[in-house]
């Protein structure tokens, strides 16, 4: 097979090229796709991995993208692929046009190639692989798995991994069952000399072995913060089974099983709780906060809908509770396996009536961890819900960051709460009584005196002794009570990451400012560096957190030209902003992502540079 | 309605074994109609839970919304009490629960708050067996927006403005019982006499215990033709087990087993006496239970009393594999695995 004229020659490019994997679900080439990317970062190279799965179980096409990036990029890069590595006939006649001019499409040749899939300007690089697994396994199957593990063999010839990473990995996985690891090697070895006989040399496309991966890790965000829910002391999960949020659930199961059974009783210092839906589980997550145990719940936009009520029961009545929401392309069931920021909206001003929630943005798994962790100190110290927004990119893709860190002379943070001892020492216990400015009162945990500190937790209006009352002038104390307390909530909450990258002395104005939260990041940081190099400087400030912190309108100050780069239709984050810092809409220009993948530097930079006013723009230093 | 409570007390008022009379049990003055049976069973649970010597800041009081949740402010002000969301008191009080085992959960509700928005909810709190006194004050109407049919009000009933409901009604009792449920039983607001010591028995079993209480809507549903009308209640009503209930401490002379009784053992060394009306009803029976209650249905008669009880099951804690230190009270030291560990997950995901 080889078409008509010969395409063009491929330069040679060395750890800086995207290989994109056309599978169909179900069939197990999940744990291969997995060792291909994770021998990767062995090799010390920078790689981000990313599925692209479908709502579906068994059967349906799946893509799996893997973009090596030797400057550390981390973001998708947006367009076509050197590499296709095609696996599913089903979806072959897009997979033909994903790859780039010069690239390489490899298939399984058993069958022969439709001759419309034939592009003249691609180069075809078939394998016998259901040939070859049939000849070599008689359980179909053992066919099936293995020719995944045969393919990244191949590919291991073909663009340079280290066949010592792929055999660690292969060591690490099957630890518990050794019997497995000779065969899947085997099978690496099997795909390796196939190609090394099919092709005389490998693809220009390679791998080399760098250090950039010193000091870090490999995880999904979901798993992150189902570990920080473990630091953080959590001790009641309940949940409601969602994508793209289960894993964060499971994650928790997962170290909490590891780290937190009693070694003497076998007993859970923990409790998770699969609930009913989704307004259950925050029901769950609310009572055991009242009570004194940190809980928390995991779900994505339709849940954050199911939530309302109860949020705002939490905000009026400050019962603390952590909410992580992964979220996922909306409006409705939307595309519940592609990823957006599009709960912005849903979630800072959850519940019916004059509520405010604080929210979070991790966009490193790092973060997650470290965010899922402060979350509960965050929302015992301020009594009140902290959501925290994630997404689907980011939860359930594993993502290279820096090692996890712990410092163990860390306390929880339990905030205002009276012991038995404090409330023999006071006159009257006042539970909304703001009792030093901070608009956060005194709280009390069920059971702890016999006489003082019980009262009536509710949703209706009371006053300041949590006495119930309908005068419109103590409700109205606590209202203005609870926006004192909104206005303390920054002090506690994570600072926006400001990079200036223009230089401080610049005659031609004050520039531009890129402001941006969660997973933009990699790709804004891309973007901007490309037109720093370019010549033009831009700024920017990742926010972490709402309610914003004075930084935030400062930068807004202090640039001629802002951006807000966002992955929705709505320019949520933008509308908090010019409603929260009273902004002047025109004043803030939007860059939006929202088909569903992760926005890219591509995008971003077009973005901005057609709209840039020339007069606003700095020379990078 | 009274707006002035009286502090005057009886001076030789009985003392339980903390020593507290019943005034320690008390609540906030009730702001419900004269009359209203919600407030009977306020005054039931408050005998109940001094009784069993429990002291009031070691219960939890939890209800959703309505007339019903509105009374865990009537009694026992030194527990903490969650008025929560419609419908939602069993999630709430499902984390709460989990959080702190040591605490005795009341949950208080009504039939709009469990028969309807409350249903899913209500389902799911029984199948997990959490260890909790569910009260349905059950009226058979909306009372606080102002009496609309509820969906326990029998079929026929006919509401305060005349109208016949066609819509089978929701039997909370035989519900509880087709969902496992494994203390489930039924008293009405008028009748302290069973109810008292049922609410003793409820909240002794380790488990979940459903209490339906008919609690006639003076206001709304206590005219000729309404179904839970005191009047059309006592006409009906038929208690198939007399229940006594015996604490651990009493010793239980043969002299006091007499005639038509059954001992029923508690998790915890109580126990359960019951008189029962017919020798055959054995209410450890799951199927004859709802057989039984199916039949007097059927005859328009409402059956009371004791109607099933497990009194060994795993409870949710027991399902969750819980230590006996309450969640809530677990620190650092025994939450947090520290740098170490970290360090070794960090070594894992290289």
């Amino acid at each position: 097979m080889s078409p008509i004229s010969t395409p063009p020659l491929m330069n040679k490019k060395v750890n800086d090229f995207v290989v994109k994997f056309a599978n169909v679900n179900g069939s197990g080439s999940a744990s291969a796709n997995s060792m291909f990317a994770k021998a990767i970062f062995r090799m010390g190279i920078p790689v981000s991995p990313r599925n692209i799965f479908p709502s579906n179980i068994q059967g349906a096409p799946t893509w799996y993208e893997v973009r090596i990036c030797e400057q550390g990029y981390l973001g998708r890069r947006a367009g076509k692929v050197e590499l296709m590595v095609s696996v599913n006939p089903q979806s072959m006649a897009d997979d033909v046009n994903e790859v780039c001019e010069g690239g390489y499409f490899f298939y399984d040749n058993t069958y022969p190639l439709d001759f419309k899939l034939i592009r003249d300007d691609i180069n075809y690089i078939g394998l016998p692989l259901t040939q070859i697994v049939n000849a070599t396994f008689n359980d179909p199957r053992r066919r099936q798995l293995f020719k995944n593990i045969i393919y990244v063999g191949s590919l291991s010839y073909l663009i340079g991994i280290e066949f010592s990473a792929l055999e660690s990995i292969v060591a690490d996985t099957f630890k518990a069952k050794p019997k497995l690891i000779e065969p899947n090697v085997s099978a690496l070895q099997l795909g390796f000399d196939e190609a090394k006989k099919a092709f005389n040399e490998p693809l220009p496309i390679q791998l080399e072995r760098r250090n950039k991966n010193d000091g870090k890790i490999m995880l999904e965000g979901n798993a992150a913060c189902g570990l920080g829910a473990v630091y953080g002391g959590a001790t009641v999960c309940a949940w409601y089974p969602i994508t793209p949020s289960t894993s964060v659930a499971e994650g928790f199961e997962k170290y909490a099983n590891k780290l937190r059974k009693d070694p003497e009783t076998g007993k859970n210092n923990f409790a998770i709780i699969q609930a009913e839906d989704e307004l259950s589980a925050i029901g769950m997550v609310i009572g055991s906060n009242w009570n004194g145990a940190r809980s928390f719940t995991a779900t994505s936009g339709p849940g954050v809908s199911l939530m309302q009520e109860f949020l705002g029961l939490a905000y009026f009545a400050e019962v603390p509770a952590v909410l992580i929401d992964v979220q996922r392309a909306g409006p409705s069931t939307g595309m519940p396996t592609r990823t957006q920021q599009s709960d912005l909206l849903i979630s800072a001003y959850a519940s019916h009536g004059d509520t405010k929630q604080v929210c979070l943005f991790p966009a490193t798994p790092k973060e997650c961890f470290e965010l899922t962790a402060d979350a509960f100190d965050i929302a015992e110290r301020l009594q009140t819900p902290v959501i925290m927004l994630t997404d689907l990119d980011l939860g359930m893709n594993e993502h290279i960051c820096d090692d996890l860190e712990w410092d163990d002379s860390r306390e929880f943070d339990r905030g205002k709460v009276l012991s038995a001892e404090d409330l023999d020492n006071m006159d009257r216990f006042g539970r909304y009584l703001d009792i030093d400015g901070d608009g956060i009162p005194n709280r009390t945990i069920p059971g702890t005196h016999a006489e003082k500190g019980a009262f009536f937790t509710r949703g209706t209006s009371r006053d300041e002794y949590a006495i119930y009352t309908e005068k419109g002038e103590a409700y109205q104390r606590n209202m203005e009570r609870l926006l004192v307390k909104w206005k303390t909530a920054p002090e506690y909450l994570p600072k926006p990451e400001i990079t200036n990258r223009a230089a401080s002395s610049s005659s031609s104005g004050n520039g531009i400012g890129v402001i941006h939260y969660g997973t933009s990041m990699a790709a804004t940081h891309e973007a901007l560096d490309q037109m720093s190099a370019d010549g033009v400087a831009v700024n920017d400030l990742r926010v972490l957190a709402f309610p914003f912190s004075d930084e935030v309108k400062a930068f807004i100050d202090q640039h001629d030209q802002i951006f807000v780069v966002e992955q929705n239709r709505d320019a949520q984050m933008k509308t908090l902003l010019v409603n929260e810092l009273e902004v002047a809409p025109r004043d803030l220009q939007s860059v939006l992502e929202f088909n569903g993948d992760p926005i890219s530097a591509t995008q971003i930079r077009e973005g901005i540079e057609n709209n840039l006013k020339t007069d606003s723009v700095v020379k990078s230093a | 309605m009274s707006f002035i409570k009286p502090s005057f007390r009886h001076p030789s008022a009985p003392t339980n074994a903390l020593g507290l009379t019943t005034q320690a049990y008390e609540g906030g003055i009730s702001t419900l109609c004269a009359g209203c049976g919600h407030d009977s069973i306020s005054a039931s649970i408050m005998q109940a839970v001094w009784a069993l010597n429990i002291p009031p800041h070691r219960v939890a009081k939890m209800s959703g919304i309505g007339c019903s949740s509105k009374s865990p402010n009537y009694f026992l002000n030194k527990a903490h009490g969650f008025n929560s969301v419609h419908g939602r008191m069993p999630s709430v009080t499902t984390g709460a629960n989990v959080a702190n085992r040591d605490l005795l959960y009341i949950g208080v509700s009504g039939d709009g708050d469990t028969a309807s928005i409350g249903m899913g909810q209500f389902a799911h709190v029984i199948r997990r067996n959490l260890n909790m006194t569910y009260i349905v004050e059950n009226n058979g109407c909306y009372g606080l927006t102002k009496g609309q049919d509820s969906a326990t009000a029998d079929e026929g009933h006919k509401s305060k403005k005349g109208k016949i409901n066609p819509f089978e009604s929701i039997d909370l009792v035989a519900l509880a019982l087709e969902l496992g449920a494994t203390f489930v039983a039924r008293s009405f607001s008028g009748d302290k006499d069973q109810l008292v010591p049922l609410l003793q028995a409820a909240m002794s079993h380790k488990g979940f215990a459903l209490l339906d209480v008919v609690s006639p809507c003076v206001t709304f549903n206590n005219h000729p033709g309404s179904t839970k009308s005191y009047d059309y209640t006592r006409e009906h009503v038929q208690a198939g087990s007399v229940v006594d209930f015996v604490p651990m401490e009493q010793e239980i002379t043969l002299d006091q087993i007499k005639g038509s009784t059954q001992e029923v053992a508690l998790h915890n060394g109580d126990s359960v006496r019951l008189s029962k009306l017919n020798d055959n009803y054995d209410p450890t029976d799951r199927v004859n239970a709802i057989k039984v209650l199916h039949k007097h249905k059927s005859e328009d008669k409402l059956l009371t009393g004791l109607i099933y009880l497990e009194p060994e099951s795993d409870n949710f804690h027991d399902i969750l594999n819980l230590p006996e230190t309450p969640l809530s009270q677990l620190r650092e030291n025994t939450l947090c695995p520290g740098s170490a560990a970290l360090s070794a997950i960090n070594t894992g995901l290289k």
